[in-house]
C-alpha cells in the first residue's frame, strides 16, 4: 500500500485490517523493556541468588534477562548483588560508566541496599550513593522470585507504567538526561 | 621456591618443549633479546569484574606470549570487616555473621563458630542437635560442591552441567528452607544446639533426596567426565604435588587431590564424625582433573553420611538446658520470675564465657575452617581471627599456573574453588 494513500484512510479502518499503531517511543520502550540483559556484577551472596534466578526452576529468561554479559558494554541492567566494600566502589562506578545509555540499576539485597547488617568502616552503606538506583530489592539474600520480580517491576518503569506509592503515574525513565 | 628451580606445571605443545624449558626461554629474553625475536613481558589484568574469577578477585598476570609466568592475586575487593564486627557483637549474634563468610557452604562457618563459643563456654549439645548439624553441615557440602562443578565446568565452556546441578542445589535449599525458613546464610545453629526442632516430616524429605542423589551424582558424571574437551582442558593442568600443597598450607579437596589424606572429620573429629562410616577420597595426580572428579566423589560420601545420621535422629531436647546459655522456653516465661530474668539477661546482654582462647577446626567443603576466639570475660569477644582455607589455598594458584596458558589459569582457578567472601572477609 502507498504510503500516500495509508495517511488518508481512517486508523480504525486499517487496524481492522490488521495494522496496528503505536507512538514509536511506546514501541522502543517495550522493545527495550523485554530484553533487559544484565551486565554480571556479583559481588557476595547474592550473586548465588542472582544464578538460582536463570536456573531451570526460576528461569529468568522467561522475561529476557537471562542473557548475563560479562562485558558492560553490551548491557542494560546492572544487577549490583551483594555487598559493595568501599575498595570496590569505584570500579562499579566504572563499569556503570561503560555500560551504554540507556541503563538501569537494581541494588540487590539488604547489604547493596542500605549495607545491612555491616555497619562497618568496609561497607558502602548504599549503593544509591556510586550509582543511580532504579530498584531496591529487600532480602539477604532476595530469593530468585524477589529479584524476578525487581526485573518486572523495572520493565514497568522502562515502559513508563510504574507507579509511585502515591498512585501517581512515572514518566518514562529518561535515562539521557540522568 | 624461585622461579627458575619450578617446572612448568603444564602440559605443553611439542615443539616449545623440544625448544627449550620455559624458565629457560625467560631467562634467554632478558638475557639476550636480541637474538631472539623481540617479545615482551606483557601484564594482564583480570578482574576484579570478571566471569570467571568467581566474584571479585583481582590478578594481574605476567605472561610471556601465550605462558603465564607470574600470577599476582589482588584481593580486599570484597572486605567487610568481618572480624572487627565479631568484636561488637554477642557470641549469640555472631551466629549470623559466620555463615556470610563463605556463603557456599554457610553451615560449615556457623559450626565452626558455634562449637568455637561451646568449648569455650563447655557447653552440653544435645545428641538430637548434633545429628541435625551434622545432616545440614553435609547438606551445605552438597549444596557448594554442586555450585563448583556448575560454574566451574561453565568455566571451561560446558554450560549444560550448570543446570543440573542447580536442579539440586534448589531441592538442598528447599530443604534449608523447610527447616529454618532461609535458603542461604541460615543462621539455625544457637550456642548450645539448634534455634528450633526440625519439622515432622524433614527427615523423610531429607531421605527422599538421598535416595535419589547418587543417581544424579552418576548423571553428572556422564555429561562431562568422559569428554574429550573436558579431559583435554584438565588433565595434568595445574598439578599441585603433595609436598608443595603442604608447604603452601592447603586443606580441603584441593589438598586430598593432591594425594594426602587429610579430613578433620577424621583427624579432628567433632559432632560424633568419628562414629560415622565414610571414605575420605584422595587421588595421587594433584591435577585439575583430580580436584573435579574428587568433589564428585565427595558428594557422594557426604550422601551417605546423612543416611546414616537420619537413622540416628531420634526425638528429644534441641537446646543446651542450661539457662546461662539458652533461652527458656515460652511458657515458663510466665511462671517463673528466674526464667524472666534468664531471658532478660540473655537478650540484652548475652552470656559471659570465661577468660580464653580457643580454636576449633571444622572440615568444609573447601578446607579447614576455624574461628580463633578470644574471650576476655565479656559478653562480646575481644578478638575473632577466621582461619579462611580460600585464603590460604588461593597461594597455590600461581604455583600450579605459572608455565602453563592463560586459559589453564581459568581451569585451575575453577578447581581451587575459592569463595571471595571467604579470601577477604
Amino acid at each position: 500500500m502507498p504510503l500516500k494513500e495509508l495517511f488518508e484512510r481512517d486508523w480504525q479502518e486499517l487496524e481492522s485490517e490488521g495494522i496496528l499503531f503505536s507512538s514509536l517511543e511506546k514501541l522502543v520502550a517495550w522493545g527495550r523493556s523485554n530484553s533487559l540483559w544484565p551486565a554480571t556484577f556479583g559481588l557476595a551472596c547474592c550473586a548465588i541468588e542472582m544464578m538460582s534466578a536463570t536456573d531451570g526452576r526460576n528461569d529468568l529468561a522467561r522475561f529476557g534477562s537471562e542473557v548475563f554479559r560479562a562485558s558492560p558494554r553490551q548491557a542494560d541492567v546492572m544487577i549490583v548483588a551483594g555487598r559493595l566494600s568501599k575498595k570496590m566502589a569505584p570500579i562499579m562506578r566504572r563499569v556503570y560508566d561503560q555500560m551504554p545509555d540507556p541503563k538501569w540499576v537494581i541494588s540487590m539485597g539488604a547489604c547493596a541496599s542500605s549495607g545491612g547488617m555491616f555497619n562497618n568502616y568496609a561497607i558502602v552503606q548504599n549503593v544509591d550513593s556510586v550509582v543511580p538506583v532504579d530498584i531496591f530489592v529487600p532480602g539477604c539474600p532476595p530469593r530468585p522470585e524477589a529479584l524476578i520480580y525487581a526485573v518486572m517491576q523495572l520493565q514497568k518503569k522502562v515502559r513508563g507504567e510504574a507507579f509511585d506509592q502515591l498512585g501517581n503515574q512515572l514518566p518514562m525513565v529518561d535515562a539521557w538526561t540522568r | 621456591m624461585s622461579l627458575k628451580e619450578r617446572q612448568p606445571k603444564s602440559k605443553q605443545p611439542e615443539s616449545i618443549q623440544q625448544e627449550s624449558s620455559l624458565p629457560e626461554r625467560v631467562g634467554s629474553l632478558t638475557a639476550n633479546s636480541g637474538a631472539l625475536m623481540h617479545t615482551e613481558i606483557m601484564s594482564l589484568n583480570v578482574g576484579p569484574q570478571h566471569p570467571s574469577t568467581h566474584g571479585v578477585l583481582r590478578l594481574v598476570v605476567d605472561m610471556d606470549g601465550e605462558f603465564v609466568i607470574k600470577v599476582t592475586p589482588h584481593m580486599g575487593y570484597l572486605h567487610t570487616g568481618f572480624e572487627k564486627t565479631f568484636e561488637h557483637r554477642t557470641y549469640q549474634q555472631g551466629v549470623t555473621y559466620a555463615p556470610r563468610t563463605d556463603y557456599l557452604h554457610s553451615f560449615g562457618h556457623e559450626l565452626a563458630w558455634v562449637l568455637g563459643v561451646e568449648k569455650l563456654m563447655q557447653a552440653d549439645v544435645p545428641e538430637r542437635a548434633t545429628t541435625v548439624r551434622v545432616i545440614l553441615h553435609e547438606l551445605g557440602r552438597i549444596s557448594s560442591h554442586l555450585v563448583f562443578l556448575g560454574t566451574a565446568l561453565m568455566d571451561l565452556g560446558a554450560i549444560t552441567l550448570f543446570f543440573y546441578c542447580f536442579r539440586e542445589k534448589e531441592a538442598v535449599q528447599d530443604l534449608f528452607e523447610e527447616v529454618c525458613g532461609y535458603r542461604m546464610n541460615q543462621g539455625y545453629f544457637r550456642v548450645g544446639g539448634l534455634s528450633r526442632d526440625i519439622p515432622d516430616d524433614w527427615a523423610g524429605h531429607v531421605q527422599t533426596f538421598c535416595d535419589t542423589f547418587d543417581k544424579h551424582v552418576d548423571e553428572y558424571a556422564s555429561m562431562f567426565a568422559t569428554n574429550p574437551i573436558f579431559l583435554d582442558r584438565a588433565t595434568g593442568v595445574g598439578v599441585i604435588t603433595a609436598e608443595a600443597a603442604i608447604d603452601l598450607g592447603l586443606t580441603g579437596p584441593n589438598l586430598r587431590a593432591s594425594g594426602v589424606p587429610l579430613d578433620h572429620r577424621k583427624a579432628t573429629p567433632y559432632c560424633d564424625y568419628d562414629s560415622y562410616e565414610f571414605n575420605v577420597p584422595t587421588s595421587q595426580k594433584g591435577d585439575s582433573h583430580a580436584r573435579f572428579l574428587l568433589r564428585l566423589e565427595e558428594l557422594r560420601e557426604s550422601a551417605k553420611i546423612i543416611r546414616q545420621a537420619l537413622k540416628r535422629l531420634k526425638p528429644g531436647p534441641v537446646k543446651d538446658p542450661n539457662r546461662k546459655i539458652s533461652l527458656p522456653p515460652r511458657p515458663e516465661l510466665e511462671s517463673s520470675m528466674e526464667a524472666v530474668i534468664h531471658h532478660f539477661k540473655l537478650v540484652t546482654e548475652g552470656f559471659h564465657p570465661p577468660l580464653g582462647e580457643v580454636y576449633v577446626p571444622v572440615e568444609t567443603a573447601r578446607g579447614e575452617v576455624g574461628y580463633y576466639i578470644i574471650s576476655d570475660g565479656g559478653s562480646m569477644p575481644y578478638r575473632v581471627k577466621i582461619r579462611a582455607p580460600s585464603f590460604v589455598n588461593l597461594q597455590a594458584l600461581e604455583y600450579a599456573c605459572v608455565g602453563g596458558q592463560f586459559a589453564d589459569l581459568i581451569t585451575v582457578l575453577a578447581t581451587i574453588d575459592p569463595v571471595l567472601g571467604d579470601v577477604d572477609r
